[in-house]
């Protein structure tokens, strides 16, 4: 019976043991996947903080809102609280485009395009706070 | 992008229906998955009633009374109607599990059967594996020492030891799992599936084994370890109810105890 590659359509006349071990294992993925958790464990205190303090701003004016993110401690918070939300949409965004892209040359294109993406908005907000600190 | 539509000569059509005896009673309608490469004809469900007094209890008792009185033509895989083999999994009532184990009482209404998802066809209900045995393979199902075993006896193992590959050894290879898995559809060219990765942690697992290192190195890996995402299909769809996805976690675990948090 003919070989059928299940997403390549037909296979060439390589067996299906060559095919399968391919390049060989990348020796990696681990960090990905456990920096993944870890930054979800970490978000969840943080944006529990980030949520309960905007609560705490709503209704207040632009001076306090200003003086709110100047403050070292608050400061401090926001740019992890952005490196890691950051972080964490990149490795998550990176396993959908991989789940789903393909073939490889546009799965590569995809993930380097996206991770370009999330950088810069995390510099964005990073300068962000990092002008109202400098301000203040 | 991965392919969520069938193509066009993979849409499936209305099939023959296969009328019971008149005087038949008690009878359950089976809408099988037939196709067959030589006629060139799309894929069909036929429609089978049999009379349930003058049938053994089980799905594949039902497959084997069709075939032999029925229709001939029906083609499926089955060995040794009790569960050990794995060679009748296919999908039932929207499950994947073993034709011989599932009670046929389990199903209301007519029992839909289609083979294996996401595998090419050779006909009927005959998935091709050659794939999943090739992976298989390629994780080296085989204990590997460089230590000899002792001259005058086998090589031993505590109890404790021993208990550590229960729940995996189990695995008969049906392949329910690899094939319930949404990650191994899309990817099942590189990512190795929970059949396959749960036979690795077998390995791994065992205490006999000299190359945990070796094997953890060949499964570390985006696609072939990483592409599981709990999505626990495959523990959910086990016909001799083992946890494939726990195996994969307690992998991953091992993957980050080596490298250190």
């Amino acid at each position: 019976m003919a070989m059928t590659d299940m997403n390549n359509g037909p296979a060439a006349m390589r067996t299906a043991l060559g095919r399968v071990r391919g390049l060989g294992s990348a020796k990696g993925g681990t960090h990905h996947w456990w920096m993944q958790r870890v930054t979800s464990i970490a978000l969840l205190p943080l944006t529990l903080w980030f949520v309960v303090s905007m609560i705490g701003l709503a209704g207040t004016g632009y001076v306090d809102a200003v003086l709110w993110i100047g403050a070292p401690v608050n400061a401090v918070l926001l740019l992890a609280l952005i490196a890691l939300t950051f972080h964490h949409m990149a490795a998550g965004l990176q396993v959908v485009l991989e789940d789903y892209l393909r073939p490889e040359s546009k799965r590569m294109l995809a993930v380097l395009a996206m991770k370009g993406a999330c950088a810069l908005l995390a510099l964005a907000s990073a300068v962000a706070v990092i002008r109202i600190v400098a301000a203040a | 992008m991965a392919t969520f539509a069938l193509p066009k000569n993979s849409t499936i059509g209305q099939g023959k229906v296969f009328k019971a005896d008149p005087q038949a009673k008690n009878v359950k309608a089976f809408k099988i998955y037939r196709w067959d490469p030589d006629t060139g004809e799309n894929p069909r469900m036929d429609t089978y009633e049999v009379d349930m007094d003058k049938c053994g209890p089980m799905v594949l008792d039902a497959l084997i009374k069709i075939k032999n009185e029925v229709d001939s033509t029906l083609t499926f895989r089955r060995s040794c109607r009790e569960g050990i083999c794995g060679s009748c999994s296919m999908n039932i009532d929207g499950l994947n599990t073993l034709a011989c184990l599932k009670p046929i009482d389990d199903v209301t209404g007519e029992v839909k059967i289609n083979p294996l998802p996401h595998m090419p066809v050779v006909k009927d209900l005959v998935p091709d594996l050659s794939q999943v045995y090739a992976q298989y393979r390629s994780i080296e199902p085989w204990l590997k020492s460089e230590t000899p075993p002792p001259p005058d006896e086998e090589r031993r193992q505590s109890k404790e030891e021993r208990a550590k590959v229960d729940g995996m050894w189990e695995c008969i290879l049906c392949f329910c799992c690899s094939t319930a898995c949404p990650s191994y559809w899309w990817n099942g060219d590189r990512f190795l599936g929970p059949a396959v990765l749960l036979a690795a942690y077998r390995w791994i697992a065992d205490s006999r084994d000299e190359a945990t290192g070796e094997r953890l190195d060949n499964l570390e890996d985006p696609f072939r370890l990483y592409r599981c995402h709990t999505i626990m299909n495959c523990t959910r769809t086990c016909p001799k109810g083992l946890n494939p996805a726990a195996a994969i976690g307690k992998i991953k675990q091992l993957m980050v105890e080596r490298q250190g948090a």
